[in-house]
């Protein structure tokens, strides 16, 4: 069974961004990019898949600028098999990156993909969903754990006030949520090793695809500053700030 | 313009977050319409009917829209949309779970968690974890939009009658089955729909010392709530997460206790009315949100703060 995992080249999530000046985005120059910490635990949990025997291939997938080659060097390190670029400088939207990985699917026939349920940028949180609809597949979102077995993926779900579980018929996407896995450490041999591995680039042109956007950003601001409070000195002023100032309680 | 908000509810009563939803509706300036798809949601569908501002209430009944599954409901969606300008539903796991399969099928844009409401085709959505405001536009010609809750009032749950009508159920999709649900049962208010909220972080130094907080949510009848670092530790479970990769919330008090305060966890609690930060680093990051500081050790403070509500 082959596996597809889409993954996204990100500003590294310990990165504080700075909005640009001139409110036209944030100023991504010269900061470091990273995988998307979502996709990673999707790559995690495709790559488990494989040792255990229940997966033949991991295929890592990502759609962006050249640069995305290396996001997808890392996920070949972490244990994907071989990777693809659909490369375009174009600004992607949730719905033209859905739209690449499902022709991307119907050429690669996956009986599974894992997303990760947010990229940590424009935290749109749609992609999987997306792709589901577009490939009429049932979907399993927000994933704590997944069991692939006899033709079906069981997953538990974490949803508001506690957990749910699905069980899907496949082909079927899963989206990931923090708690799935702990990604392993990527190891030297295994970067090295991952330099072997096929990467075919391919443009959405060749898979037929308008990427417009359908979106036009005309600002991007900084959230209004809450300012400092005070340090109160005990216990008792607080409780009585509460009350009388802020009013609270 | 009429806009169609999906009801979260659990076929016997609405979600709160279904009233946030329909003040954005109202918003994007026209009329309301609510879908209930549910099983048997005949009091969910009567507290719709009631809410401020809703003109019309659509039903879908069916066994297989029970539990919500995203196939289900959002082929029901699709099946009514025609018409309809904006399409909206809760930025909940429940709404982001099914909106943007309406969005793809429809093939237009989904506008996520939105906060405010600039036209009726201009919105304002919080991205790298609120560290920017982006404002959008949308050319679509549907705008299909999830809305966060925190950004909007709740409409009036009674003072409506809106008309009820019946729409017929699409088929079950079949490809998804419900096998189980395990929910946390908990006296104490929803932490997404409490007025006040008790926080531990990594400074609560055990599981077992959460137990020193439960007093004081009592005596102020709050929600209990954790950043991730405590729920990273393994103290409490994930569902009392606040952070980026959590809830969003915005209770009236917010009172953080040994929570250094990390971005991700100031994401979720920033647009708190009033926030009450306890810890024993004075330069901890949370004093910088904080309307009120107390530096020094928790589990002497805590506590005293018990005592002194009386």
């Amino acid at each position: 069974m082959k596996v597809l995992v889409p993954v996204k080249r990100v500003v590294d999530y310990n990165v504080k961004v700075r909005v640009k000046s001139d409110g036209t985005g944030v100023d991504i120059a010269n900061v470091k990019m990273s995988m998307n910490p979502f996709d990673e635990i999707a790559l995690e949990e495709a790559t488990r898949l494989k040792e255990a025997g229940k997966v033949t291939e991991v295929v890592a997938v990502s759609c962006g600028v050249t640069q995305c080659q290396e996001t997808l060097r890392t996920g070949m390190a972490i244990g994907a098999d071989r990777g693809i670029l659909v490369e375009t400088s174009a600004e992607l939207e949730p719905l033209a990156v859905a739209k690449l990985l499902k022709a991307l699917a119907d050429k690669e026939q996956p009986q599974l993909i894992i997303l990760g349920k947010q990229a940590i940028d424009d935290d749109s949180n749609q992609t999987g969903q997306m792709l589901a609809a577009l490939l009429g597949w049932p979907q399993a979102t927000f994933a704590s754990k997944v069991v692939l077995e006899d033709g079906k993926v069981t997953v538990t779900r974490e949803v508001d006030g506690g957990l749910e579980t699905l069980a899907l018929t496949l082909p079927a996407i899963v989206t990931t949520d923090l708690r799935l896995n702990e990604p392993r450490y990527v190891t030297l041999p295994n970067i090295m090793k991952a330099k072997k591995k096929p990467l075919d680039v391919t443009k959405p042109e060749d898979l037929g695809v308008d990427v417009t956007p359908r979106l036009k950003t005309l600002k991007v601001a900084e959230p209004a500053k809450r300012s400092a409070g005070i340090t109160v000195p005990d216990v008792a002023t607080l409780v009585a700030k509460l009350r009388t100032e802020a009013k609270v309680i | 313009m009429v806009a169609l908000v999906i009801a979260e509810h659990d076929n016997a009563s609405l979600k709160g977050s279904t009233l946030h939803t329909v003040t954005a509706a109202a918003q994007c300036g026209g009329d309301v319409h609510v879908l209930v798809a549910g099983s048997n949601a005949g009091a969910a569908v009567a507290a719709a009917a009631q809410i401020a501002g809703v003109s019309k209430v659509i039903v879908a009944d069916a066994p297989y829209f029970a539990e919500g599954l995203a196939e289900n409901v959002a082929e029901q969606v699709l099946a009514i949309a025609g018409g309809y300008s904006h399409i909206l539903a809760p930025a909940t796991a429940y709404g982001k779970n099914i909106l943007p399969r309406v969005a793809a099928k429809l093939d237009v844009a989904q506008i996520s968690e939105i906060t405010k409401v600039e036209s009726a085709d201009t919105f304002e959505r919080p991205i790298y974890a609120g560290n920017a405001i982006a404002t959008v536009q949308s050319t679509d010609a549907v705008k299909v939009i999830t809305v966060r809750a925190t950004g909007f009032d709740a409409a009036a749950a009674t003072g409506g009658s809106a008309a009820t009508e019946t729409a017929a159920a699409v088929a079950d999709n079949g490809k998804s089955a419900f096998v189980g649900r395990e929910v946390a049962k908990s006296d104490r208010p929803e932490l997404t729909a409490a007025k006040i909220i008790v926080s531990g972080g990594r400074g609560m130094g055990s599981g077992e010392a959460f137990k020193i907080l439960e007093p004081l949510a009592d005596k102020l009848n709050a929600a209990m709530g954790a950043s991730r670092a405590a729920v990273d530790a393994g103290y409490v479970p994930n569902d009392w997460q606040v952070g980026q990769t959590g809830k969003i919330v915005a209770p009236n008090l917010y009172v953080a206790v040994g929570i250094s305060g990390a971005i991700q966890h100031l994401a979720g609690m920033k647009d708190s009315k009033t926030i009450v930060a306890i810890n024993k680093d004075p330069e901890a990051p949370i004093f910088s949100v904080a309307d009120y500081g107390i530096v020094g050790d928790l589990f002497e403070i805590v506590p005293q703060l018990v005592a002194e509500l009386g």
